[in-house]
This record gives structure tokens, sequence and C-alpha cells, in this order.
């Protein structure tokens, strides 16, 4: 329904491979971005300045992108409001718990052979493939 | 200073990263998920690229003493496979899989709905942003109280 775009793939993940060095070259800190917004609520005061940096260069990539008049591939949400709410809940604790996300433990902790963070992303990923099957093909959401 | 402006630099790169791989849109996101649909490989495409460049940064590091703009390197303390883990991460993949949004791509999004406020796409975002920050302030907050 997107179409297969391989060359697009590839250069963007090798952009968020690059950010996750730079940030670990730089900073000695993984790119998790659920662990920077996490520690915003838990870290000390002086820890927090280096995550709103890093996450407001997220939150501008694609703003920039747009004007310099790139297309910026966004799409409707397919899921009612209580939907969204539901999986943001879920998101928001998951990750709190499970300590990470697609970028710390998929890309970063992957990138480290961690045993912890193969664990996490294969369960993440087979959950999610599993909830997409059931909410699609079985209840036909 | 510098670490400041290292951080930014990162979080555009990887802002962009999102961008380019339209990993911003939950569509496609979803459609990677979707095993039994059309099954859209992109994710893994990403997912193959970032991994290797990661590991190439990571490895870097090791002939290092200390990063470039801080006192050191600070890998994740925890490293067992628990309950907890296993835990998090299926709770995690439920909410991914029922909207298409995981935490990065939602910030991205995040940055486009609130410089387009009236644009119809991503009306999503800031919702789920907002549901989001709750789940792990409870988190924190049943932490802070189980470590008293």
């Amino acid at each position: 329904m997107n179409g297969f775009t391989p060359a697009d793939a590839l250069m963007g993940g090798a952009l968020i491979g690059a950010a996750a060095a730079v940030l670990w070259l730089g900073l000695g800190r993984i790119a998790g971005i659920s662990g920077i917004v996490g520690g915003l609520m838990t870290a000390a005061r002086g820890d927090r300045v280096w995550r709103l940096a890093f996450l407001a260069g997220v939150m501008a990539a694609p703003v920039m992108y747009r004007l310099a008049g790139g297309p910026v591939p966004t799409g409707a949400l397919g899921a009612s409001p209580t939907l969204v709410i539901v999986g943001g809940l879920l998101v928001g604790v998951g990750t709190r718990l499970g300590g990470g996300c697609t970028s710390g433990h998929g890309v970063c902790g992957l990138a480290r052979l961690s045993p912890r963070s193969a664990t996490a992303t294969g369960v993440f990923m087979a959950v999610a493939a599993l909830t997409v099957f059931l909410h699609r093909h079985v209840l036909g959401g | 200073m510098r670490g400041l402006i290292l951080a930014l630099a990162a979080g555009l790169m990887f802002g962009f990263g999102l961008t380019v791989s339209s990993m911003i849109n939950p569509a496609k996101v979803l459609a990677f998920l979707d095993v039994a649909g059309g099954w859209d490989p992109n994710l893994a495409l990403v997912m193959a690229a970032a991994v290797p460049v990661a590991a190439a940064g990571f490895a870097l590091g090791r002939r290092r003493q200390a990063p470039l703009a801080a006192p050191a390197f600070q890998p994740p303390a925890a490293r067992a496979i628990d309950g907890r883990l296993v835990a998090g991460a299926a709770l995690f993949g439920i909410g991914w899989g029922l909207v298409g949004y995981c935490p990065g791509p939602a910030l991205a999004a995040l940055g486009v709905a609130m410089a387009d406020p009236k644009g119809a796409d991503l009306v999503g975002a800031p919702l789920f942003i907002l549901a989001m920050l709750i789940g792990m302030a409870t988190v924190a907050i049943i932490d802070r109280r189980v470590r008293k």
C-alpha cells in the first residue's frame, strides 16, 4: 500500500545509526528515545539539558526537511482517539519497564551485541506483529 | 556547550533519518508489522542499515578513554533478562502494534504537528505523546515508591 523504497530506507537507517554513533562518541550516551525522554523525569537536573537538545533535534528535523521542500511522508493515523490513548499508555509503561524501545534496544542494543536488548527486540517485534495480525485480520479493526 | 551542540546534531540526524525512511508515517510501520497482509519490508532495511553504522560508532568508542564532550561513557547498567524486561517489551509491542508509533517517530510527528497545527496529518501524535508521558511517569512514580 505504501510501496517499497529500499534506497530511502537504507539512507534513513544509516542516518539513525550515525546519530547513535555521534551521541555515543560525543556524550557517551545511548540514543534511546524512551530512555532519553524518561530520564527527563528521573535524572538529576544537570543531566537534563542534553536530553532536551537531542529531543528538540528529533522534533525539528522533519519540520526543517519540509521547509526545505522535501516531502515529509506523514500519514493520517488509522487508530481512533481511544486507541491512540491506550497505545500511548502501553508504550510509555512498556518502554520504562523494559528499559528501551526500537532505538535503545533495537538499534543501539543490537549494535552493542547486548543479549538483553536482543531479547527485548525479539519480544516487542513479535508481540507487535501479533497485535497487528489480531487487530487487522481476526478482529477486523 | 560542545556537548549540547553534539546532542542537537545527533537529534537532527535521528529525525532526518526517521523522515527520509518514512518511519515517521505510522501506516508504513504498521505495514511492516502486518506480516499476513501486504508485508512492507522497509523497517527491516532501516534496521539493517542503522545497526552496523551504530556498531561502527561503538567500536570506535572502545578505542577511546572518554567521549569527546563528557567525562565518561555511560553504558546501560541493567543486564538482566528478567520478567520485567519481557513484560515491558510485550506491553510496548502491543501499544506499538495498535497505533504504529514508537517513541521516536511519535516525537518527530509531534514536531510536524506543532509546526503545522492545522495540518490534517499526524493529529494523533500530541495525544499519543501525552498518554506515553503519563505511562512513563506512572512507572517512575511506582519505581520511586518501591525503592524507598
